[in-house]
């Protein structure tokens, strides 16, 4: 049966009528629809797809989604003090060209030779995240820091051969659901309690729950409640004392201020990279990451993609490639124990760029000017009536904000906020019971004293 | 130059470029952060003194000092030496469906609206993306004739890994679990098949294909028994060929109690034509960043999004965009859930592309995807199949749907030249090095090729075009063919240092250090 | 500066040349003449040549090759672009197999990192009976009859796998099979199958053709994980009738026991009933429990039962029940055969058609795949 005349589609090529007849006749066949003859009649759905009409026009497609999107009030429209796994931070104008080059934006999994730049800003990446975290070795990026967190539990559990993790209660919700849907055949996590007056890492509970069948001990630095955990060398010592692993898990960016992981102790990183030139994208921005020695039984478990640079053939060229795949189920297939995928290789060239242009002065001035500003705003919202600042450690940009003395509840004080153009900190009271009515404030380098004086004062208002 | 007869001249750019971490100068920087208000210093002190003293790093990291447009060029450089998919007819990545990302709904994509939300914030404030989000749900609904969708999982090995979850999950709340201990798959499902459910605790038996190239229905029969939970495949598989059985696979696990999850990896040359629900399937998902136009990201920024019937629906991970009147909100309220594959809500970014991508094709459009993604690799499989050297193995079920897995054995029995010479050679004419096969490699000598709908037929005649002269090529020089590429970035490199844990290096430190220990033996 | 890999070479110049005038194999004087009259030319070295130009691509000061005097080794190593060690002599004349054996002896004292020898089961047999174990073998394949499971796919892959052990840090190796195949049967139309003993082959995570299985890791973690699985499964009271093999001999290694790895032999759990059985005995020990047999295919055609087993005979397999055979194999060994399937041989046709159809095989731990059986 011929082809009904139709108008081609800019983005198929061949759907011009007549290539498609003449390609048809090359083939040997009258009509697409005998290129389904592969196809039982019975499977075949024999209708129209019930979707709505095209868009075929640009204009039109742009009224449509961009009016869609239009509805949205974005953080930049606002004062947003959200963070608790993604944050707001100033996003270089270099960082988004790079992203967005084609090259980049569009390659996939091509090989070493047509991809070398891809691979080698890969590589940048991961050396500069050992630099950032005082080792060796280092994954290509990987979903977010909740699945790097989980994975290095479940190496952890594979190289000691011990299924108990200790991790921290104050962790946040998103990684604990993880952690137990997706490690749930591997590892048995038991919660280590944190000091109600700090927020640091409870060490009597650390204690007491440590034993020669613990695999691994997860702290995270700063901590989900944003504490500058100040016991790493002793909670390493413990960990190691009954043959455990440390796992330290780092919110990137704070690595320009604070000290590396294996410096203190740690046997595994599990990071996020999101604040590393990236927008949020309501969640999409996030890249993580691992990092550890250089070992082969460390190498061999981890589960992910990675990079090796190697010489060239020919003297003075070098080259990389993806290594060791039989540690990954693309090669293990079902005897996989994780498993690998596409991750967030965008970001992670991304954060390239970014580390590159920052500099250690750089990560150095933004760290300390985020604790500035994160510890003024936690000073002066301290002075607020019914305002208190809960938990003495010293934090890094989130803090801890409760509200019970206002009696107010921490979404009814949202609400208020949101009508006077603020975004208030992220709601713990569900998340956190213990904490009561508490809400973790997020304070970057986007934040100007203004912003802070005008979150106080409308707090001031608002709880008044 | 007409490309469609003659190779192309092409030669790469080589930059040459170092590792980032040599270049720059001591006190040079290409970004300097907004500075803290002196009030504010003076309210808190130096952001050091914040530090308790035990957490300050002491040593500097050891990150590249260089200025804005030093940073800027090697970067662009770098991007020069990567061939993406919209710089060459990409039909080399086969299973990859490396379709063109129309550049509008990149200009959407990259609105504030889109790239400053934050997932926290309140859902008032989000009401347009929810909406996409929805409506990407319903239209993803209509594809495959499942009830519900997910975009939670940050891509296909995700989304794969999250339907092996609530298959367990399924099982257990029937009290079920101690006995349901089998997932099936295939040899040509891409391994993720497998590997998700071992990862979720399952045991996995894997059907081998026959002469036609897939499982027939006496090795299903042969896997299932009553501890079956269920079946996890592709269909076509990676060889392009539809297992015709599908419908008997789907009813007999069903008899057997299991669960059926379909994976649509490979759904570009399908849609439209046949679906998950009328192949039987229970679940499916979707690569966003194949099928659905979302650019591939060098690897990420990538979308798996998760269908299921009705029945499994309150099994997905929490939380979903429901609907109530007008209003779009956000329900965690999700007792039965998994829990999370990946924080928050996985990537938007992807959604809105699918969403404007589907929106701009309509149901007429989709077909004519479908139709000209298996009329490209037919017509391309035919050109190919005329080059001696080359052949298509398994008799398959008809024709080919969207790829076909080809071998060059018989090329390598005559010359010697292998499908890794050609991989590599091809690099040499501007074509993206291609995609061989997954593991378990059981065609050999493989390459698997997608032309997908985006090429031309001028593309694909120099695709074809090229891999007939390689063939000659071997013929007559084939050392030339095995020592390529020639005119890439860079020659071949030593790769077995790549796999060799005493030589390999992640970083740029760890290699610096393995090379200095080598440069001490080698002098002492 | 790092030592040099020692390669050794054994090439058997005859072997092939009678396939390709349709006789089957040369280790008879007879045929071998018989193949020379009807036109056939040796093989053998022109395969040798291609594997070896590999190594030497990809090693090549890096390795130094030793080989046997003339037709042996050194005339192919010199072709190949080597500077080979000559060591050992060679009789006048013809090549028989007593020259391969001296050869084997040369290479064993001289202590070569690996041996690549060309030719067929007879010479794998031949060198296999030398080496007893001692040295790391890969046979290019280039005989007619290729039963043994210790060659390479082809030439090529040869070549590749050869260099790519040599250069690994830590090589691994695995045992595979060596058959013995009764010659005066098999030019009568009969084949007869012994499993003659194992060598130690190559075992590479990526290793090129007949080994990318997309196996996890090493061997030897394989074999322990279908062993742990088999053992997890097993009943108590049952019998185990377990075949010839080095998959089936872990599952007893496992539990602690010793099983002979040529025989079949009868286990009750870790409890060694009866080693290295006869069919007699096999069938006394059936009488009133159940049982169960667990074979793994033997040599490089992939025959489950009638090729180094014959003790389970089709009276064994009628009273035990189809039902109640498990197979295992590792992935290796399953890609080995390239999607040919299992081949059955009792000897009794109805048994043989009773097993024909599809078999779950036990590859790793909670791991199974379905294949064919003919």
């Amino acid at each position: 049966m011929p082809e009904p005349v139709t108008k081609a589609h800019p983005y198929i090529p061949n759907s011009s009528p007549i290539t498609r007849a003449e390609m048809l006749a090359t083939v040997g066949v009258e009509s697409a629809a005998d290129l389904y003859d592969g196809i039982p009649k019975r499977l075949k759905l024999g209708r129209p797809l019930n979707l709505p009409p095209a868009l075929t026009s640009e204009r039109d497609l742009r009224r449509h989604v961009q009016g869609l999107l239009n509805k949205n009030i974005p953080v930049t429209n606002v004062i947003s003090f959200l963070g608790g796994g993604c944050w707001q931070h100033d996003i270089p104008a270099v960082c988004d060209e790079i992203n967005s080059r084609m090259e980049f934006l569009t390659a996939y999994g091509g090989d070493t030779y047509a991809d070398l730049g891809k691979y080698q800003a890969i590589f940048e990446f991961q050396s500069m995240i050992g630099e950032l975290t005082g080792f060796d070795m280092v994954s290509a990026p990987v979903y977010d820091w909740a699945g790097a967190t989980t994975s290095a539990l479940m190496m952890a559990a594979r190289i000691t051969g011990r299924r108990k993790a200790l991790i921290p209660r104050a962790i946040s919700a998103e990684k604990r659901s993880h952690i137990a849907n997706v490690a749930q055949s591997q590892v048995d996590v038991v919660e280590i309690g944190y000091d109600p007056g700090t927020g640091l890492l409870d060490m009597n509970d650390l204690q007491a729950k440590i034993g020669s069948d613990v695999g691994a001990v997860y702290i995270e630095n700063p901590n989900y409640l944003g504490i500058i955990e100040t016991q790493g060398p002793e909670i390493a010592e413990i960990a190691h004392n009954h043959g455990a692993l440390f796992i330290v898990g780092v919110d990137g960016i704070s690595l320009g201020v604070l000290a590396p992981p294996a410096d203190y102790g740690a046997d595994l990183v599990a990071g996020e990279a999101q604040g590393f030139g990236v927008h949020m994208q309501y969640s999409g921005g996030l890249c993580g990451f691992i990092a550890s020695r250089d070992e082969p039984q460390i190498l061999a478990e981890y589960p992910y993609l990675m990079v090796s640079i190697a010489p060239g053939t020919v003297e003075g060229e070098i080259g990389f490639g993806w290594s060791t795949m039989e540690r990954t189920s693309y090669d293990k297939r079902e005897h996989a124990r994780d498993y690998a995928g596409t991750t967030q290789w965008l970001w992670g060239i991304t954060t390239a760029v970014y580390l590159s242009l920052l500099g250690p002065e750089g990560l150095r001035e933004v760290g300390e000017g985020i604790l500035q500003r994160s510890h003024y705003a936690a000073k002066q919202l301290a002075t607020v009536p019914g305002v208190q600042v809960p938990l003495a450690g010293s934090h890094f940009k989130e803090f801890v904000v409760n509200f019970d003395d206002s009696g107010t509840s921490v979404r009814d004080i949202n609400v208020a906020l949101r009508e006077r153009g603020i975004y208030g900190g992220h709601d713990l009271s569900q998340e956190r019971p213990e904490l009561g009515q508490s809400a973790l404030y997020c304070v970057t380098e986007v934040h100007t004293k203004a912003n802070i004086d005008t979150l106080v004062s409308a707090l001031k208002e608002v709880l008044a | 130059m007409n490309s469609i007869h003659t190779p192309r001249a092409y030669h790469g750019a080589k930059w040459d470029e170092p590792i980032v971490l040599d270049m720059g100068a001591p006190g040079e920087r290409g970004y300097i952060p907004p500075a803290v208000e002196p009030e504010i210093a003076a309210s808190v002190g130096d952001g050091a003194s914040l530090i308790p003293a035990g957490m300050r790093r002491s040593t500097p990291p050891r990150l590249p000092e260089m200025a804005q447009p030093s940073v800027l060029r090697h970067y662009l450089r770098l991007s020069q030496m990567t061939m993406g998919a919209h710089i060459t007819p990409d039909a080399s990545l086969g299973t990859c469906t490396m379709k063109y990302s129309p550049l509008v709904n990149e200009e959407m994509a990259r609105t504030p609206q889109m790239g400053e939300m934050h997932p926290y914030q309140d859902d008032d404030t989000a009401q347009g993306i929810l909406e996409i989000i929805y409506g990407l749900e319903r239209m993803l609904c209509e594809i495959s004739g499942m009830d519900a969708f997910t975009f939670q999982p940050a891509g296909g090995s995700q989304a794969i890994f999250a339907n092996a979850c609530i298959i367990r999950a399924y099982h257990a709340s029937r009290g079920e679990a101690e006995q349901r201990t089998d997932i099936i798959s295939t040899s040509f499902s891409h391994p993720i098949d497998c590997a998700a459910p071992a990862v979720a605790g399952f045991r996995v038996i894997t059907l081998t294909p026959g002469p036609n190239g897939y499982p027939d229905l006496g090795a299903l029969k042969a896997a299932v028994s009553n501890r079956t939970a269920g079946l996890m495949m592709t269909n076509p598989e990676d060889t392009g060929i539809f297992n015709p059985y599908v419908e008997e696979f789907t009813r007999i696990v069903h008899e057997a109690g299991g669960l059926c999850a379909y994976d649509q990896a490979n759904a570009n040359g399908i849609l439209g034509i046949t679906r998950a629900r009328e192949n039987g399937f229970d679940m499916c998902q979707f690569n966003l960043h194949k099928t659905f136009s979302v650019p591939h990201g060098s690897a990420g920024g990538s979308c798996g999004a998760g269908g299921v019937t009705a029945e499994l629906a309150k099994f997905l991970p929490a939380p979903m965009v429901v609907k109530e009147g007008d209003r779009f909100r956000w329900d965690y309220d999700r007792p039965d859930s998994i829990g999370k594959v990946r924080s928050f809500h996985g990537n938007v970014q992807a959604v809105l592309r699918s969403y404007a991508w589907i929106m701009a094709h309509g149901a007429e459009g989709i077909q004519t995807v479908a139709e000209t993604a298996v009329l490209n690799n037919n017509y391309l499989a035919t050109k190919l199949g005329a080059i001696p050297g080359v052949s298509i193995p398994y008799g398959g079920n008809g024709h080919r749907l969207q790829e076909v897995r080809y071998s060059w054995q018989d090329l390598l029995d005559e010359t010697g030249v292998s499908t890794e010479d050609v991989r590599r050679r091809i690099v040499d004419f501007g074509l993206q090095g291609y995609f061989t096969s997954h593991h378990p490699v059981l065609v050999p000598e493989p390459f698997t090729l997608e032309p997908c709908e985006s090429y031309s037929r001028a593309d694909l005649d120099e695709y074809a075009t090229v891999l007939g002269h390689i063939a000659d090529e071997a013929r007559t020089n084939p050392e030339h063919v095995r020592a390529a590429p020639h005119s890439a970035a860079i020659h071949r490199i030593q790769e077995d240092v790549i796999n060799d844990p005493a030589r390999l290096a992640m970083t740029w430190r760890g290699y610096q250090k393995k090379q200095g220990a080598a440069r001490e033996v080698a002098t002492s | 500066m790092t030592a040099r890999k020692r390669l050794g070479l054994i090439v058997n110049p005859i072997a092939g040349m009678g396939g390709g005038v349709g006789l089957k194999g040369t280790d008879s004087a007879t045929t071998l003449q018989r193949a020379r009259e009807l036109g056939a030319t040796p093989r053998s070295g022109i395969r040798a040549n291609v594997a070896l130009s590999i190594v030497l691509e990809r090693l090549g000061d890096e390795v130094e090759l030793i080989t046997a005097p003339g037709a042996m080794g050194e005339e192919i190593a010199l072709s190949a672009g080597f500077t080979p060690i000559v060591i050992g002599s060679v009789t006048g004349g013809e090549t028989s197999p007593d020259d391969t054996r001296h050869a084997a002896k040369v290479m064993l004292d001289a202590g070569v990192d690996l041996l690549l020898f060309a030719g067929g089961d007879g010479t794998a047999r031949d060198i296999c009976g030398v080496i007893d174990g001692h040295l790391i073998s890969l046979g290019i394949p280039t005989g007619v009859k290729m039963h043994s499971a210790v060659y390479a796919t082809n030439p090529r892959s040869a070549g590749e796998a050869a260099a790519r052990f040599l250069i690994a840090a830590t090589p691994r190796s695995r045992e595979a099979e060596v058959m013995d195949i009764d010659e005066e049967l098999f030019r009568g139309g009969r084949v007869s199958a012994r499993l003659y003993g194992m060598m130690r082959v190559p075992d590479l995570p990526r290793l090129v053709q007949n080994l990318k299985s997309g196996s996890s890791g090493s061997d030897q973690a394989v074999l322990t994980g279908i062993a742990d699985d088999i053992i997890e499964r097993m009943q108590d009271g049952a019998l185990y009738i377990i075949g010839p093999g080095t998959t089936t001999r872990e599952i007893v290694t496992r539990m602690g026991g010793q099983k002979t790895l040529l025989g079949v032999d009868l286990f009750c759990r870790a409890e060694a009933i009866a080693l290295d059985a006869t069919e007699a005995q096999i069938l006394n020990h059936l009488d009133g429990i159940p049982a169960r047999i667990v074979v793994t295919p033997i040599g490089g055609q992939g025959f489950l039962f009638g090729r180094g087993n014959q003790q389970l005979s089709a009276e064994v397999i009628r009273r035990v029940g189809p039902e109640n055979i498990i197979v295992v194999a590792t992935m290796d060994k399953i890609a080995g055969l390239r999607g040919d399937p299992f081949l059955i041989d009792t000897g009794d046709p109805v048994t043989d058609e009773s097993l024909a159809g599809y078999i779950r095989v036990v590859t790793n731990y909670h791991t199974e795949t379905v294949y064919q059986i003919a």
